[in-house]
């Protein structure tokens, strides 16, 4: 379990983290989800004890990071950026870390194993692609059999095959009881992943709910509208709080409005439909509708 | 907590896990053997020492008439000009090899608590190198001798404080590879941390020269490398500091970089 309250970080006159207010439950995988710049990296760097929070604390199991008698048997981080160092071998970059805890070669072989590192092990780490380099992170972050996972955006660099074993992966770390906490910018990720879902933009909590509820509370329902007579459909759509916008040839979408009611309303004045479809909300739609506010650089939309 | 979320039997790895300085001091050396960089740069002032010092004996008995009286045990420890530079260097690395990769990150999220890094990183640098150093100068010691032989003003190991100028070599150098750690924890960059060594021990001497008097010889003995370097003379030059009092001012410097350096690592940020 990992607690924040009122987590506050300011570098300078910049504040990255705004009073962040989140408890992250074992048993479940919690996406952790916010544009570039929102405050991710720098919440999980506090609440690795790595940056010190200039207000509010976050505990782990009750407890700050840097009272741990174990702290890689209490979490296993894997952060965005590399913390490895290139010089050493994969083995022996493990064989430091877990020698801090009085572990010993084979839990380090073992886990070698599971990332399926084991070939390379007596390779230096500045010669390994990124996706590796990504396994021996999550090698070093499940070293020490930890209950509470950290992972910033561990599917960075690897291949489709690789996201989807560290899909797996984490669905089953948290299937055995452990907090796994995870974050990204990639919207579409987290609906494969996650159970429950913190978001954030510019370090303020935006949201925390299940994945479920976070679409449902935070979407238009759109319906998609085809028909011969078009012109005669949006004349008669006009109300106050109906939105239509044209979406190619005889087609519009609606807004404001359920599917049935425009269905029904069409009927009424013997408007042959051709197409009457509800766009499903995805979680991409939902993100973009609550961050939107809060991107620190847009880009410009291309035309 | 754990116990109350996990199933025992889900744990690979004991709940009697824990981290100690010993363990930490393990971590700590499994970290410094395992670079290369740390053997090339242990080679190189190896080989600067023996080498200069050698050099040093030979371009000695090699001049027709004897310029000056030598201090045999200083002139075949001499390569410590150069070596202080390699282990200086050394010193700045296994702080600042950290930083540049990254790697500090996962040095204190396995072991949050810095000073307990700092300490174990300081103490198997200090045992490592002083097992490298003390034959390197007793080699260099012996080496010198031979060749000063030919011209019969060596001297022996038995003689009067002649020991103490050996095994100095290997402590000043040891001191300076600390003062490098020092300000690699201080400046956290590889480049800076050089450079600021490089100043410290090379170029603030030449600068101290040609300055007008009477700054040149009280800088001398005041500045890291001159005061410390004391201990590596048998004979003693009446200007400076003695011995032990002038490492004792090395070591002071030293010290003072550390302190500094350990305050700054516990409360700023990674």
């Amino acid at each position: 379990m990992i607690e924040m309250t009122g987590l506050t970080k300011r570098y300078g006159d910049k504040t990255a983290v705004d009073g962040l207010t989140v408890t992250v439950r074992p048993g479940v995988v919690t996406g952790f989800l916010g544009p570039n710049g929102a405050g991710k990296s720098t919440t999980m760097r506090l609440v690795l004890g790595l940056d010190r929070p200039t207000k509010g604390t976050v505990t782990i199991n009750g407890r700050r990071y840097d009272e741990l008698a174990a702290p890689l048997h209490e979490v296993g981080a894997l952060l965005e950026a590399r913390s490895v160092h290139s010089g050493r071998t994969a083995r022996n970059h493990l064989l430091a870390l877990a020698a801090s805890h009085g572990l010993g070669v084979k839990r380090v072989d073992a886990m070698l194993d599971l990332v399926g590192l084991t070939d390379v092990a007596r390779q230096r780490v500045g010669a390994f692609s990124l996706g590796m380099g990504q396994r021996l992170g999550i090698a070093a972050a499940l070293l020490g059999d930890p209950a509470v996972l950290l992972f910033d955006e561990p599917a960075n660099g690897l291949d489709p095959e690789g996201i989807r074993w560290i899909r797996q992966l984490l669905r089953r770390l948290a299937a055995e009881g452990r907090t796994v906490f995870v974050s990204s910018h990639v919207m579409s990720e987290m609906a494969l992943m996650a159970d429950h879902l913190v978001v954030i933009g510019r370090g303020r909590l935006m949201s925390d709910s299940s994945v479920d509820e976070f679409v449902r509370r935070s979407t238009r329902h759109q319906v998609r509208v085809r028909s011969p007579k078009i012109d005669e459909m949006v004349a008669l759509l006009r109300a106050p709080d109906v939105h239509v916008i044209s979406a190619g040839a005889q087609t519009i979408e609606v807004d404001g409005m359920t599917s049935e009611a425009i269905g029904d309303l069409a009927a009424a004045h013997r408007i042959a439909l051709h197409e009457l479809s509800p766009l499903g909300a995805s979680l991409e739609e939902a993100f973009m509708e609550v961050t939107g506010g809060t991107v620190e650089y847009h880009a410009e939309e291309a035309r | 907590m754990t116990a109350a979320t996990m199933p025992a039997a889900d744990r690979q790895v004991g709940d009697d896990v824990r981290v100690t300085f010993l363990h930490v001091l393990r971590s700590e050396w499994v970290r410094l053997r395992s670079l290369r960089s740390t053997w090339i740069t242990m080679l190189i002032t190896v080989a600067l020492v023996i080498g200069v010092g050698a050099l040093a004996c030979y371009g000695y008995v090699s001049r027709e008439h004897e310029v000056e009286a030598i201090d045999p045990t200083f002139r075949s420890l001499l390569g410590w000009v150069l070596g202080q530079l390699a282990f200086g260097v050394l010193g700045v690395l296994v702080v600042t090899g950290e930083y540049a990769t990254g790697m500090i990150r996962a040095t204190f999220t396995s072991v949050p608590q810095r000073m307990t890094v700092f300490f174990a990183r300081l103490t198997v640098f200090v045992s490592t190198t002083l097992v490298v150093l003390v034959p390197t100068a007793i080699v260099a010691f012996l080496v010198g001798q031979t060749i000063l032989a030919r011209k019969h003003v060596d001297t022996t190991l038995g003689a009067p404080h002649v020991w103490r100028g050996v095994l100095g070599c290997a402590l000043y150098l040891a001191a300076i590879g600390i003062f490098g750690m020092g300000l690699g924890w201080l400046i956290r960059n590889t480049a800076g941390a050089i450079f600021a060594l490089v100043g410290v021990v090379f170029v603030a001497p030449i600068i101290a020269q040609s300055m007008p008097d009477p700054w040149p010889e009280r800088l001398a003995k005041w500045l890291p490398d001159g005061a410390g370097q004391s201990i590596i003379h048998v004979h003693v030059d009446p200007h400076r500091f003695g011995p032990w009092a002038g490492y004792g001012v090395l070591i002071g410097y030293v010290v003072i970089v550390l302190a500094v350096a350990a305050a700054l690592l516990r409360s700023r940020d990674v």
